[in-house]
């Protein structure tokens, strides 16, 4: 524990004296938003904040595949060659207007609903929702009955079919999986990194996807959705989902 | 003597080599490579985490797991990254599923024929840098392989020891 203990005494340290140095000038947005935002190791998450994705519709480019090579990546997610049965946490979605030719490509990855069916429909409590909005499927109580992939309307979750023997992060044969808003990532105690995807759609250049805090009228995901708004996809299901679209026709 | 005490005097005759030989079948879990303070205990004391590691285990699994709470005290992968230590012969690193039950899980686990799904899903190998939970930002104390390498060279040496004064 000690070391724990020591490095949360030095964040505390570096807390106070950053909040400080806030109080003085409170120019450096990015610091203040970090220091707003992180959690310690031994910290509860908590309904203060609510983390949410924003992707721009326009922005993201047809054809480009780095978000899902970036999921694919850092979750360890491999298949076995089967588009059938392989794990999808994050797809790439072409819309194509029949009548006038127009597409459209979009990432869709769970969607974090406020009111999640997958929670609604599971027997064990296995798929649940973090106080933070973010949700999960517990693979620990997971009895692997697919409930939840035949009640998400956005085909979200995936099944685990085949044994998994290179173990990046937990996944294992027999339990259901999704998105999980690289929910690590999240947790970090300097404060919360944007999830792989939206790691990799900034670095190739595109910049269609924000990571944030939904409930924080100041974080850039909030900022920009009072300006532009957002879209739900299947917003009639009233799910309140967590991840929005922008310049979606 | 009446036939039986003679009975039991066999019985017990044959008995004891099985009772010397199941002495020796008691499973000795690997040294764990001790990479925190000598002077600071990791997590509880030994008889404490031989009786219940699978309760501080469930509890702390439920508090990462819904909670986000990150501590690395019984944390799985803490346990193992300090007690699957390569091995002191050839540096190799046990797997769950070696047949002669290398790995420190699976010395005791197949000696009480408690059978254990965490590696399933979790690595039962201490983690590298492609591993993904730590959080990359921090220094984390497995990096830092000179206690490791410290507490292999005393396990050879101790073995090489055990070696001598049995020849």
């Amino acid at each position: 524990m000690s070391t724990d203990n020591n490095i949360d005494k030095y964040r505390r340290q570096f807390l106070a004296s950053a909040t400080a140095v806030a109080g003085l000038a409170v120019a450096p947005g990015v610091i203040l938003n970090q220091v707003a935002h992180a959690k310690a190791l031994d910290q509860a998450v908590t309904s203060k904040n609510r983390w949410g994705m924003l992707v721009d519709v326009n922005k993201c480019a047809t054809g480009c595949n780095d978000c899902v090579k970036a999921c694919n990546t850092y979750n360890g997610i491999t298949g076995v060659g089967d588009p059938k049965t392989d794990a999808q946490w994050i797809r790439k979605v072409k819309l194509t207007d029949k009548q006038t030719g127009y597409v459209q490509s979009l990432p869709l990855m769970c969607q974090h609903c406020e009111f999640p069916p997958c929670v609604d429909v599971c027997p064990t409590g296995a798929s649940f929702k973090r106080a933070d909005g973010i949700v999960l499927v517990d693979k620990h109580i997971c009895i692997g009955c697919r409930y939840c992939m035949m009640a998400c309307p956005y085909k979200a979750r995936s099944f685990v079919h085949e044994p998994i023997h290179e173990h990046i992060y937990p996944r294992g044969k027999g339990t259901v999986e999704s998105c999980t808003m690289c929910v690590d990532r999240v947790d970090d105690p300097n404060g919360p990194r944007d999830p792989a995807c939206v790691e990799a759609c900034n670095a190739s250049g595109h910049k269609a996807m924000w990571f944030g805090d939904l409930k924080d009228p100041e974080s850039e995901i909030s900022k920009r959705l009072k300006e532009y708004g957002g879209v739900q996809i299947r917003a009639d299901l009233e799910l309140n989902t967590g991840v929005r679209y922008q310049n979606l026709d | 003597m009446s036939s039986f005490y003679k009975l039991v005097a066999t019985g017990v005759a044959l008995l004891l080599p099985l009772v010397v030989y199941a002495d020796s079948l008691v499973p000795e879990p690997p040294e764990a490579a001790k990479n925190y303070n000598d002077k600071t205990q990791c997590v509880e004391p030994v008889p404490e985490m031989r009786r219940n590691h699978m309760k501080y285990l469930l509890r702390h699994r439920d508090l990462t797991m819904h909670e986000g709470i990150r501590t690395k005290k019984f944390s799985l992968k803490e346990c193992i990254n300090c007690h699957n230590a390569p091995s002191p012969k050839d540096g190799k690193v046990a797997s769950i599923e070696d047949k002669n039950h290398d790995h420190f899980c699976s010395t005791c686990h197949s000696y009480a024929a408690v059978k254990i799904d965490c590696f399933e899903c979790h690595s039962d190998k201490p983690a590298n840098t492609q591993y993904r939970h730590p959080l990359s930002s921090m220094r984390l104390p497995e990096t830092d392989f000179s206690a490791l390498k410290k507490a292999n060279d005393k396990m050879l040496a101790k073995a090489a020891e055990k070696k001598e004064s049995q020849q």
